[in-house]
């Protein structure tokens, strides 16, 4: 089935282009990182983790938005998603790759990456997250080859393949809850040290990753003509606009525990967050884009009519998939460290190296994301 | 082969069994006052000691806060780092083992604005060798590991540098080698190694003293400051300084036990 990949019009073959180069361009980055280490980045003695892990965190939840449509399919019979199901796996290979691409460019000495399994460690969650997520890339390479295998020659899917399928669902929760866990459970750091951070994870995921399904499903239409079947964008925007209310809800949760208690080391992060902390604030214009965005989106995808409309459902799941992004990508990290243990503030904002590297890792990802649907659609057009 | 998968599965088990796996250790524990055995897999190492080494089962240092003062911690910061090869970085990605801060940096909870004026403004901070370490506990790799005598090692050529050890440690404690350190260093002592770019480090309770039977070098310039010794036992100085004056902790609340007690 490769072969689909080969053949292209030249938008295809120029956008893959395009691709190799910012590539090549966050190669040349890392390369910098590799001789010189992560002092190019913008981290600190105080801030350990930046932009990468942020990246990481955030695609952990594109990776896990499969489980939505694998839910109704295969727990609810809902056939409708059967045409866009293979796009959510294949959606969430790439994804998980971007992931590991994330974790390997944060190492400090990249080269004794193997010591994680060479001295297994099950005190750290670290190395569960290395399991669930090398796991479920498996998963969902396997359960998407088998079944666009068999879609090309018009059987019915190995029964065996079930089994996988259904692992997938509680395997999706898995990998973003052990995620949180990396954060929750660390003493000291109040931002993370709540037992709602794994449901937020999982809140902010299930609105963001199918957010961005339905956006690349809309960019797949344009350029291949690929038609998801009538209505099938719009049901999945009722479950982003839901996922998306809850998160809200428990963000809300979250700032009453941590002023009504008054606990000053839980209060701190909020307060640097939204506005602001000892004079120190630069992500405060970009939380409160986050929480404008993720209402507006809200209010445009509650009403069933507009996630009719192309248009609009676009607009929505837009500004809740980036308002989600704000909100993990930069806030959920960087908000963490500051203040540090100690209430020293020291501020973290990614340098334009760092920012290159992971360019070129989104890039791969891209390269990856377009090989598959290139793949996937090409066999679905053939078979119609 | 078999065996090696009966391991793992034993691991796995007791893995999904218990995460709070400190506790239960402790009960399991055959007592021996607060040298307690060993976290059940973020094993404590046993220590190889030599003839003429110093031991304890568990070592913890007392720093008397009033005896403290800008040129005794001048001496302390710069003999510990030159000793140990530590560089001298300037900006926030720099490296330190022992540092003067504020009390009420390191006290957060413990202070209040009516205290005397007398007392100490600032003190040493190091790391605490916790008990219950939270740097062990995260850490991917065993690079950072706990001793039978407490002390809380890091193992250089072992760590990827992930960096999850300075998250879980609420004291500042590790500073990781954001660049190549060698270039940063004026002189160096050939004794001790020098690190990588990309490793994480910190003070190790100068484990590498002890073995030959040396206090630890702070300890030995401190003018009398700094006291060091076994907590699991009785006669020894640093408890006896515990019994007599009063001291305190740092973040106590967090559970990490910390074995580095402040005189105030
Ligand atoms: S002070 Fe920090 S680095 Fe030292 S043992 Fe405790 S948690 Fe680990
Ligand atoms: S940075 Fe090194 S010592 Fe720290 S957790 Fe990672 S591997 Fe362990
Ligand atoms: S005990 Fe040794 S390593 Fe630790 S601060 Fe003192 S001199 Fe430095």
């Amino acid at each position: 089935m490769l072969e689909k990949a080969i053949n292209g019009s030249k938008v295809y073959w120029g956008w893959i282009a395009f691709l190799l180069l910012l590539m090549s361009i966050g190669a040349a980055c890392y390369w910098q990182q590799l001789s010189h280490g992560l002092t190019i980045t913008g981290m600190s003695r105080d801030v350990t983790w930046g932009f990468y892990i942020a990246q990481f965190t955030f695609l952990v939840g594109v990776a896990a938005s499969a489980v939505m449509l694998v839910i109704p399919k295969y727990l609810h019979n809902y056939h409708k998603f059967g045409k866009i199901l293979i796009l959510g796996e294949f959606n969430a290979v790439a994804m998980v790759i971007l992931c590991l691409l994330f974790i390997v460019a944060d190492l400090g000495s990249p080269q004794r990456l193997m010591n994680v399994l060479i001295h297994p460690t099950p005190n750290s969650v670290l190395f569960w997250d290395m399991v669930v997520l090398n796991g479920y890339l498996l998963i969902n390479i396997l359960v998407g080859w088998v079944t666009l295998e068999s879609e090309r020659k018009q059987i019915a899917p190995p029964k065996w393949i079930k089994f996988f399928i259904y692992l997938s669902i509680p395997w999706a929760v898995s990998i973003h809850t052990v995620t949180a866990f990396l954060y929750c459970g660390l003493p000291g750091r109040g931002y993370w040290l709540t037992a709602v951070l794994a449901a937020r994870f999982l809140a902010s995921a299930f609105a963001a990753g199918p957010a961005f399904l339905i956006l690349v499903t809309y960019i797949a239409k344009i350029f291949t003509g690929f038609d998801p079947g009538k209505g099938v964008l719009a049901t999945l925007g009722k479950t982003v606009v839901y996922a998306m209310c809850v998160n809200l809800f428990l963000l809300l949760c979250e700032v009453f525990t941590v002023f009504y208690s008054q606990i000053p080391s839980h209060m701190a992060h909020l307060q640097y967050l939204f506005v602001g902390y000892h004079g120190h604030g630069v992500l405060v214009p970009w939380m409160w884009s986050a929480m404008i965005m993720a209402v507006v989106g809200i209010l445009i995808l509650i009403v069933p009519k507009n996630r009719e409309q192309d248009n609009l459902l676009i607009i929505g799941c837009l500004l809740i998939f980036i308002g989600a992004w704000i909100d993990k990508g930069l806030g959920m990290i960087g908000g963490g460290f500051v203040p540090n243990p100690l209430h020293e503030i020291t501020e973290y904002v990614p340098s334009q190296l760092e920012l290159g590297v992971s360019l070129g890792i989104y890039a791969t990802g891209f390269l990856v994301l377009t090989i598959l649907y290139k793949v996937a659609i090409g066999v679905k057009q053939e078979i119609e | 082969m078999k065996t090696q998968r009966r391991n793992f599965l034993k691991i796995a088990a007791m893995a999904v069994l218990g995460w709070g796996v400190r506790p239960a250790s402790e009960i399991l524990a055959s007592g021996g006052g607060t040298a307690s055995e060993g976290l059940l897999f973020a094993s404590r190492h046993k220590v190889h000691v030599g003839p003429n080494a110093l031991t304890a089962s568990r070592w913890a240092m007392v720093i008397d806060t009033a005896k403290l003062n800008e040129k005794v911690m001048e001496d302390i910061v710069h003999t510990c780092h030159s000793i140990h090869n530590v560089p001298t970085i300037p900006g926030n990605q720099n490296i330190k083992w022992i540092w003067e801060t504020h009390m009420d940096h390191l006290f957060l909870e413990d202070l209040h604005e009516y205290q005397p004026e007398a007392g100490a403004k600032s003190a040493l901070a190091l790391c605490n060798h916790c008990d219950n370490p939270p740097c062990v506990r995260v850490c991917p790799t065993k690079a950072t590991f706990q001793r039978e005598d407490g002390i809380v090692m890091m193992d250089f050529h072992r760590c990827i540098g992930c960096r999850y050890c300075m998250a879980g440690c609420p004291y500042g404690s590790r500073s990781f080698n954001f660049m190549d350190p060698r270039k940063h260093l004026e002189t160096t002592n050939p004794d001790f190694p020098t690190r990588t770019k990309g490793v994480v480090e910190k003070c190790e309770f100068c484990a590498e003293r002890l073995a030959e039977g040396k206090m630890p070098a702070c300890v030995e310039v401190s003018e009398g400051a700094l006291a060091f010794g076994d907590l699991g036992d009785p006669e020894s100085e640093v408890r006896k300084l515990l019994a007599e004056r009063f001291s305190i902790r740092r973040s106590p609340t967090l559970g990490t036990k910390p074995c580095v007690y402040y005189l105030v």
